[in-house]
């Protein structure tokens, strides 16, 4: 087990070292400057700051300097909020962000998994064909447009929630809700096809020829067996509200890194988005990592060694 | 006994195409959805031009009017028919998702073919190049790209299709692999026949239904990724525009005036829809295990 995580860890190395790489090279091929400006700065000025930024260093020392200040958890100044560091508001939006992430992850697997399962307990009835096709809605209909949306009819026309900002409970309902939605969607289709194949299975038949009853037989045996394909689906599940929270943190305003990301981006702030970039993909290998090693816990045949 | 062996005698062979096509015919879904899907189709590659509106045409006396006669899905901010701009838009969405995902069809089907075909330690390696990266946050990777290289289309569909080819390859590679191994193949190996006989007669078809199924599939995803581009204003630029930018247009103004978001939102979800489930019905259909 211990083996299995350093083996695991040493793979993942070169991922993010990778992703650096990759991130590095494109700034420095990217066609003008981050000091570029329309009026002409003196030659002595332009050398100076060129100097103060490391950039008349030969470019393999400043690839070294830029992997070497990552390590550190340093990722530069922003180049548009000034007197900031790209890390600094990392720090800033990454609560704001984790907070709105972790609640729509917790909705969609108790939701997905709930509906998945009844829906393939009750199959062909009614209630299967409803939560099916609303899965089937969760999936067509992008969030960016159920999020303007719901926001229309409940915030706007019924008044009932907030319709952007962050702070109180209220506030992160209509977000929280859009993230989740295509999530909640593709857990339910999934759990729903892994629970059908469980039923079919040796050991519900002998779980059910030994008399259990059908709730005994549901909770006892067949739920924790359907989970497994959702379990591993958490790490693309993780990528997928990562990637939502951009356009939603974006619709709402929520101050967290997504938006960063989104105005940083439209600004051609290339250290923020940068950063952004590498920290997200160091967080999505990380929570990859953690999934693959709990596997174990809840499918015994599969063991790390 | 004997009734059904005369039958059986008599009626003519039947192909596995056709028994899919008769299976897809009898799935509702995909078969509105298809039909559904042409007319969309049809309407934004013929309808501008009936229209008798111009895409960038502004009607001065008509500024952000509610929908009417003159104006069936009413006009924009700047006085521009809506209509006209929806279809147009659905004509670049649409263009947009087939041409990437032929790129993602090329790049998957022959990396996956060639791993799993020749195997050993050059699969590993090309499977792991696969591994690596779908560890990354690739949406992220194509922000990147486009915020480097600035917006230009060809960019973005090459993009596009470069990151949706990973699953491609995978599916791609695990059915040859298993191809390589089946009687049926090693049959007619045995009886000498030339192996460009063997994988054009059996590889291909084989690989064929599982490779249009996750085509179909795979379009409603750079759709939604286009959108998703344009929403965050990184996408097709004015006085272009595609269904992503007209929902975020409308997402802006939607309190004033909502037929800005539904229209254009209608439109992408009913298409969305429809290729999931013809995608769905294709699955189904060429794949009769689970019936």
């Amino acid at each position: 087990m211990f083996g299995y995580a350093v083996r695991r860890l040493a793979g993942a190395v070169p991922t993010i070292f990778v992703v650096i790489t990759i991130s590095f090279f494109m700034i420095r091929l990217a066609p003008g400057g981050p000091f570029d400006q329309e009026r002409k700065v003196p030659p002595e000025v332009e050398a100076n700051l060129a100097a103060a930024y490391h950039l008349d260093e030969p470019l393999i020392e400043q690839y070294g300097r830029y992997l070497a200040n990552i390590l550190q958890g340093d990722f530069g100044p922003s180049f548009r909020y000034r007197d900031f560091q790209v890390s600094e508001l990392l720090r800033d939006g990454f609560p704001v962000s984790m907070q709105l992430g972790l609640a729509a992850m917790i909705l969609a697997v108790t939701l997905g998994f709930l509906a998945g399962s009844l829906a393939a307990l009750k199959r062909n009835t009614p209630g299967d064909v409803a939560v099916m096709g609303l899965a089937m809605t969760g999936i067509a209909v992008p969030n960016f447009v159920v999020a303007p949306l719901m926001t229309l009819i409940l915030g706007v026309w019924l008044s009932l929630l907030p319709v952007g900002g962050w702070g109180g409970l209220n506030h992160a309902v209509l977000p929280v809700i859009a993230l989740a939605l295509p999530q909640i969607a593709a857990i339910a289709r999934l759990t729903r096809g892994s629970m059908l194949e469980v039923l079919r299975a040796d050991f519900i038949r002998t779980a059910r020829a030994k008399g259990l009853s059908e709730g005994a037989m549901v909770t006892g045996h067949a739920l924790k067996a359907a989970a497994l394909p959702v379990l591993s689906y958490l790490g693309p599940a993780t990528a997928g509200i990562i990637t939502g929270s951009v356009v939603i943190e974006q619709i709402f305003g929520i101050p967290g890194i997504g938006r960063y990301f989104v105005q940083g981006a439209l600004n051609r702030d290339y250290t923020l988005v940068m950063g952004v970039v590498i920290f997200y993909a160091g967080l999505i290998i990380t929570l990859n990592l953690i999934v693959d090693l709990l596997y174990p816990l809840f499918d015994p045949r599969v063991r790390n060694d | 006994m004997t009734e059904l062996s005369l039958h059986e005698a008599v009626s003519p062979p039947r192909s596995p195409w056709r028994d899919a096509l008769t299976r897809l015919l009898r799935n509702h879904a995909a078969v509105g959805s298809s039909i559904i899907l042409v007319l969309i189709a049809l309407a934004c590659v013929l309808g501008p031009s009936f229209s008798g509106y111009e895409i960038d045409a502004i009607d001065w006396d008509n500024i952000q009017t509610s929908p009417d006669n003159r104006h069936l899905f009413g006009t924009d901010g700047n006085g521009r028919d809506l209509l006209v701009r929806v279809l147009i838009g659905g004509r670049i969405s649409l263009a947009l998702g087939i041409a990437a995902t032929l790129v993602s069809v090329i790049i998957g089907v022959i990396w996956g073919a060639l791993a799993g075909y020749l195997g050993g330690a050059l699969d590993s390696l090309m499977m792991r190049v696969v591994d690596v990266l779908y560890a990354l946050p690739f949406m992220f990777f194509v922000i990147l790209l486009i915020v480097f290289f600035g917006r230009n289309p060809i960019l973005m569909f090459v993009a596009l299709g470069a990151v949706s080819w990973l699953d491609m390859a995978r599916i791609v590679r695990g059915q040859t692999l298993s191809l390589k191994h089946r009687d049926f193949v090693r049959a007619a190996q045995a009886m000498g026949a030339p192996t460009g006989h063997v994988v054009r007669r059996h590889v291909i078809p084989n690989l064929l239904g599982p490779v249009v199924v996750f085509a179909t599939l795979t379009v409603p995803q750079v759709i939604l990724f286009e959108s998703f581009l344009s929403f965050l204003g990184l996408g097709v630029q004015e006085p272009m525009t595609s269904w992503g930018v007209l929902i975020s247009e409308g997402a802006e103004s939607m309190e004033s005036s909502p037929w800005m978001l539904v229209f254009p939102a209608a439109f992408l979800a009913t298409t969305l829809f429809c290729l999931n489930f013809i995608g769905d019905g294709l699955r189904d259909a060429l794949d009769p295990r689970d019936h």
